[in-house]
């Protein structure tokens, strides 16, 4: 057995199992009413994921709509700055709709459209996964509702107003505390009930298996094109990985092709809110305990008697009380760490990133460059992070202005 | 034998199909939950569905989800739920409870604890909404092993490979989810109910419950023409809630509800339907 074999004796590549499970993770927890439509889905995704010709026309979509392969960005000058590591840039907020979403709901409407389905639902937080769904189904020219928490569409009238531009159905959710659980809440009820024409797009690397690995794979373009950069542009892997993690999905698509490099080390960013000490946090892997949500055996936040608590973050795509199942394993067995970030700490790391490199982050993303500031002085000049830029913050503009008390 | 099989055996002999109420614990208030238990059996019940509340009730329709709110907003949990029973059962040692809800509470319970204070309290069946039979056996052991019995759902696509796994694992009765959807849906199709009762039939011999979509007396006497169990949660629930400030006139319409459907279900010779 060759030394890194030994360091790292877990094949990443064969989880989940056959049902979903990583380690006591995953699984399929939902009413026997889906049961079967999530086997059609899961038969549907086996056919299709190493299907020559499906797989050629996911890799023509990425390259031609969604802008593919995007590139890998060596920040010198924030690098310089911050008198450590080299900081490198996976630009995911350069693609089509501005965000990694799309890498995803344009994999999910190809397998909706083999499935014969006619209506695409979605939920959505900050409105980044709706807007990536209502641009697919756009483009397929099929039926779209997307359920938004009421709140939520307070918070993002900007994404709402695409949505609708795009021919979207949005669908406020006023149960519970109107955000995004609420909503994946409902658009599961809606799944249930119009199963036969209907495909559910989740956004995310969480619910009942298989949509945690299925997203996945889609996802996971992030971190095979980054590891093929860093090796034809520096010859080597990178040192660490960051990634901003909510439900988890530009995370595991940038970690999961590095899983097996045990020498890369890996750092998940929650949204530790006004701190986690507050209570006022989305800092789920950080301070939450296991249990089962939404389909999944996974990490919450919940309170003593098994009740979903709210979350809170200044970015509405952290805003989660729960994260994928593959992030929880990956906490527990110590392949990756996860971190938290307060909203103070992520409005620096937005506002460095614009003034320094003159690229606005998406306030989720900018929970991962928040920590590239702390761990980058870490380490030596010759060592890399690769952090995933996950989308971009044009979006945010008026949260941020608003924070610092301008009227736009 | 558990409460809810000697139940059945019972109605069987008298030639009676099973009639059982569901209720969401804790709505419209802690203090009504178990006079309306008590009510509902004087007025005809067979077996009682005590809703557990839970924050995101993913298989509920608007009906349940409110009362859920209204339930959760008033400090209800799991444990107090099986405070209501351990009440309910101080005077009434026949009539079967089975508690109905969401795995995360018991999750954040444990297994082990839950089992021991469900048995303690007396309740008698547990129907876990969001535990198929692939994920249930951690829980389902325990439950029989402390006499009680693990309740699953069957759905109108559940596959015949399905109906047996989930039969080997399920004792009490099945409860059969009689259209797609939410509870508090439209209402159901008799026709296609008997014929996916007597394909279930075939598979097991465990007794056959009837919800989601029963909602009037002869919806319920048509459903028990093929069934051998009629719940009806919706519409008892949304009545509950619009009678929330007059409690004596909740208990009694809700009570004269359950005792309309009694009556319709016994009424003998074929219904409508």
């Amino acid at each position: 057995m060759t030394a890194k074999a030994l360091r790292n004796p877990v094949d990443f590549s064969q989880f989940p199992d056959r049902a979903g499970h990583f380690g006591r993770y995953g699984g399929r927890f939902v009413a026997e009413t889906l049961m079967e439509a999530l086997h059609e889905l899961d038969d549907a995704w086996r056919a299709y994921r190493n299907d020559p010709e499906f797989l050629a026309e996911l890799d023509a979509d990425l390259a031609r709509y969604v802008g593919r392969p995007t590139p890998l960005y060596h920040a010198e000058r924030w690098s310089r700055r911050l008198g450590g590591a080299q900081i490198h840039l996976k630009r995911e907020d350069l693609n089509h709709t501005g965000a990694h979403k799309i890498n995803n709901t344009v994999g999910q409407a190809l397998l909706a459209k083999r499935m014969g389905k006619t209506r695409l639902i979605a939920e959505t937080g900050a409105g980044q996964h709706g807007v990536a769904s209502a641009t697919v189904a756009a483009r397929l020219g099929m039926e779209c509702v997307v359920y938004m928490g009421s709140e939520d569409i307070q918070r993002q009238a900007l994404n709402v107003y695409r949505m609708r531009l795009l021919g979207a159905t949005v669908q406020p959710v006023t149960s519970g505390s109107r955000t995004l659980k609420d909503a994946l809440n409902e658009a599961l009820r809606d799944w249930v009930t119009n199963v036969d024409n209907t495909f559910y797009m989740i956004g995310t690397v969480a619910g009942p298996h298989p949509y945690p690995v299925m997203v996945r794979e889609f996802q996971a373009v992030i971190g095979r094109e980054a590891r093929e950069q860093m090796l034809s542009d520096y010859g080597c892997l990178p040192n660490a990985l960051v990634a901003c993690v909510g439900g988890g999905s530009n995370a595991i698509g940038l970690f999961h092709p590095f899983l097996n490099d045990g020498e890369v080390a890996i750092y998940g960013v929650e949204a530790a809110g006004s701190g986690i000490e507050t209570g006022r946090h989305a800092a789920t892997l950080c301070a939450g305990r296991p249990g089962v949500l939404h389909g999944n055996r996974t990490y919450l936040l919940n309170d003593e008697n098994g009740q979903i608590i709210e979350t809170h973050s200044v970015s509405a795509g952290l805003d989660y009380p729960g994260v994928g199942p593959e992030h929880a394993w990956l906490k527990d067995i110590g392949r990756a760490r996860y971190v938290a970030v307060t909203d103070d700490e992520a409005l620096r790391g937005f506002h460095d990133l614009t003034r320094i490199e003159g690229i606005i982050p998406a306030l989720e993303s900018s929970h991962a460059l928040a920590y590239v500031t702390q761990l980058a002085p870490t380490m030596r000049p010759d060592q890399h992070i690769v952090v995933n830029l996950s989308g971009r913050g044009d979006k945010d503009i008026y949260t941020v202005a608003k924070l610092e008390g301008i009227q736009l | 034998m558990n409460r809810i099989a000697r139940r059945f055996a019972d109605l069987r002999r008298a030639g009676r199909k099973a009639l059982i109420p569901y209720i969401t614990a804790g709505d419209p208030r802690p203090a009504l939950t178990v006079p309306m238990l008590r009510a509902l059996v004087r007025a005809g019940a067979d077996i009682l569905e005590l809703g557990v509340p839970f924050s995101d009730p993913m298989a509920d329709g608007p009906v349940i989800q409110k009362a859920c709110e209204r339930a959760l907003a008033q400090g209800m949990s799991l444990r107090r739920v099986l405070e209501q029973v351990r009440e309910f059962r101080q005077a009434d040692a026949e009539t079967p409870v089975v508690l109905m809800g969401y795995l995360n509470p018991i999750e954040s319970m444990g297994y082990d604890a839950f089992v021991a204070d469900a048995r303690a309290a007396g309740v008698d069946g547990v129907l876990t909404v969001d535990l198929p039979p692939e994920e249930a056996a951690e829980l389902a052991e325990p439950l029989k092993a402390a006499g009680i019995a693990p309740i699953f759902l069957l759905a109108p696509t559940s596959s015949a490979e399905r109906i047996r796994h989930t039969a080997e694992l399920a004792q009490g009765y099945l409860y059969y989810v009689s259209l797609k959807g939410v509870t508090g849906s439209a209402a159901l199709n008799v026709a296609e109910v008997a014929d996916k009762l007597a394909g279930i039939r075939a598979l097991t011999d465990l007794p056959l419950g009837v919800g989601f979509g029963i909602k009037d007396p002869p919806t319920a006497a048509a459903v028990a023409q093929v069934a051998d169990a009629v719940v009806v949660g919706s519409a008892l629930v949304a009545r509950m809630g619009e009678l929330a400030d007059d409690p004596e006139r909740m208990l009694r319409e809700v009570g004269q509800m359950i005792g309309a459907m009694r009556e319709a279900m016994d009424r003998p010779g074929p219904t409508e339907g």
